[in-house]
């Protein structure tokens, strides 16, 4: 086996030399995490934000339920969304397994729970602030909902980017519905995964490598967030 | 400020009584916090509620204000029950200002879009609210940035923004200095003479001689003194409000007749 520092001068060098096949499997992961993340926010913000603005009966069992949600094990997720989307399953005929999309689909079911019950926490806090005032302007409760995700707008931006980060990161649900297919559903994660046991560490590690610099830009960008949201009070 | 005329039919007849509480009541749990208020407010006119720390000042004004339900009697508002529409109104300036993430503009925008206000009118009465309030040079500052006297004037303009015929402040200027505080209670003088019917709360004598017509002093969640401002702070009549324009009633009333 070769040196650490000589995997990872190759590594480097399959970045830097714009390898074809490490720009294809990075883009592909970009664009089903973040179709993801799109999605699950289309869901969990407004979903969440009715949770936190609201009162009504079995309000605190949504609340438990969204919160376990956050840690569903994705190998489970990916089992369960294999199951609907194999030839046998409900969605079977809609041909969906092995595709990019049934990768989207269990990513979003992993993300919109945490967006959703980050969101309710975000929410249900400027809601306790707000309450009386808009009590008292007489807000009724669409332009309730629509004021408090907008003044919550830089957290729930960092709430998008924790789902980011989580989906971006994940393995073991879209190895399962994306079967790692090389062109069609080969992303970071899995091809890490794969090329590690095959003995293909320079490219293990050089999509290692990009992952890591996109964990770094995205809690780069949360903090530099939260750092403007407070400087204008609007954290 | 923004009708031509407001409420002619109203100020002209003095038996009508724009706000009324009717045995009003509210308990938590065991403790009664608020207790028999029999409270009539005239249009035009300018009530003083005081009392000591945790009296039920706060709490009497969201019960007017209709924010929350009272566990006894009601509140009328035009001797029909408080419903929304009634609430619409009126107008709160709380004790701690609720300031939203946004810009002082932004802030009074939202007050008025949500009475429906929009286009020209409401860019109109935007910039009216920020002369009033004299914020020119702050309209594009966060609001949550500005100081407490700024703020405070923020919320004058933005209860004011919406024309409403009854305006409950709560020691809107607790905490400010006098010059804050002159601007503040020019912004009540105006909107009184606009027309706009005054319910304050204060800690402050001055003040109260200053800007109310009747006192209302409150001891214990219970009316204990109503009368002419000057009257009831030169010979006040009850124990309680003898004993706190004498500094010798504390945090709980109810023991403050042995200090
Ligand atoms: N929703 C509530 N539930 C239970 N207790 C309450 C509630 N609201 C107020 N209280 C209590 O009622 C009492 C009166 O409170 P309130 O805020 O009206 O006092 P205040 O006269 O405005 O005092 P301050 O001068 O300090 O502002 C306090 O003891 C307070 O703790
Ligand atoms: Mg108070």
């Amino acid at each position: 086996m070769e040196s650490f520092t000589a995997i990872l001068a190759e590594a480097l060098g399959l970045i830097l030399s714009g390898d074809q096949a490490v720009i294809d499997i990075v883009l592909l992961s970009l664009r089903v995490t973040l179709t993801a993340v799109v999605l699950a926010c289309l869901i969990g913000l407004p979903l969440g934000a009715m949770v936190g603005a609201f009162r009504f009966p079995l309000r605190t069992a949504v609340i438990v339920t969204m919160n376990t949600m956050m840690g569903l094990p994705p190998v489970v997720v990916g089992l369960v969304v294999y199951l609907m989307l194999s030839a046998a399953g409900p969605l079977g005929p809609l041909a969906l397994l092995y595709t990019a999309t049934a990768m989207v689909i269990a990513q979003t079911i992993l993300v919109t729970p945490i967006v959703a019950a980050l969101t309710r926490q975000v929410v249900e806090d400027l809601n306790e602030e707000y309450a009386e005032q808009f009590a008292s302007m007489g807000i009724g409760p669409v332009r309730r909902i629509m004021a408090l995700l907008w003044d919550a707008r830089y957290s729930l931006l960092t709430v998008a980017l924790a789902g980011f980060g989580r989906a971006a990161a994940e393995v073991g649900a879209v190895i399962i519905v994306g079967g790692n297919i090389n062109h069609v559903t080969r992303v970071m994660t899995t091809t890490i995964a794969l090329e590690t046991s095959k003995g293909n560490l320079q490219l293990a590690l050089a999509l290692g490598l990009v992952l890591l610099v996109i964990a770094v830009v995205v809690n780069g960008l949360v903090y530099a967030i939260r750092g403007s949201a407070t400087r204008a009070a609007y954290a | 400020m923004h009708d031509p005329a407001p409420m002619p039919e109203v100020q002209n007849d003095e038996e009508v009584p724009l706000l009324g509480a009717q045995r009003l009541g509210f308990s938590a749990g065991s403790q009664r916090l608020i207790r028999d208020i029999d409270l009539t407010i005239r249009a035009g006119s300018r009530t003083v509620i005081m009392g000591a720390n945790g009296s039920g000042k706060s709490l009497l004004l969201r019960l007017l204000h209709g924010l929350i339900p009272p566990t006894e009697g009601h509140v009328e508002w035009c001797e029909r029950p408080l419903d929304t529409a009634a609430r619409n109104e009126q107008a709160m300036v709380f004790q701690r200002p609720v300031m939203m993430r946004r810009s002082v503009a932004a802030n009074l925008r939202f007050a008025l879009s949500a009475r429906g206000i929009r286009g020209a009118e409401r860019a109109a009465r935007e910039a009216e609210a920020i002369a009033s309030a004299r914020l020119e040079h702050l309209v594009n500052r966060p609001a949550r940035v500005l100081s407490g006297g700024e703020q405070q004037r923020l919320a004058m303009a933005r209860a004011l923004a919406c024309a409403p015929r009854l305006l409950f402040l709560d020691e809107p200027t607790a905490s400010l200095d006098p010059a804050s505080t002159h601007a503040i209670e020019q912004i009540i003088d105006q909107a009184h003479d606009d027309g706009v019917t005054i319910v304050l709360v204060t800690h402050d004598a001055g003040q109260a001689r200053r800007m109310g017509q009747d006192l209302v002093f409150l001891d214990a969640g219970r009316i204990v003194e109503t009368g002419p401002v000057a009257q009831v702070l030169d010979a006040p009549s009850s124990a309680a409000a003898q004993a706190w324009l004498g500094g010798r009633l504390y945090l709980d009333p109810t023991h403050s007749s042995q200090t």
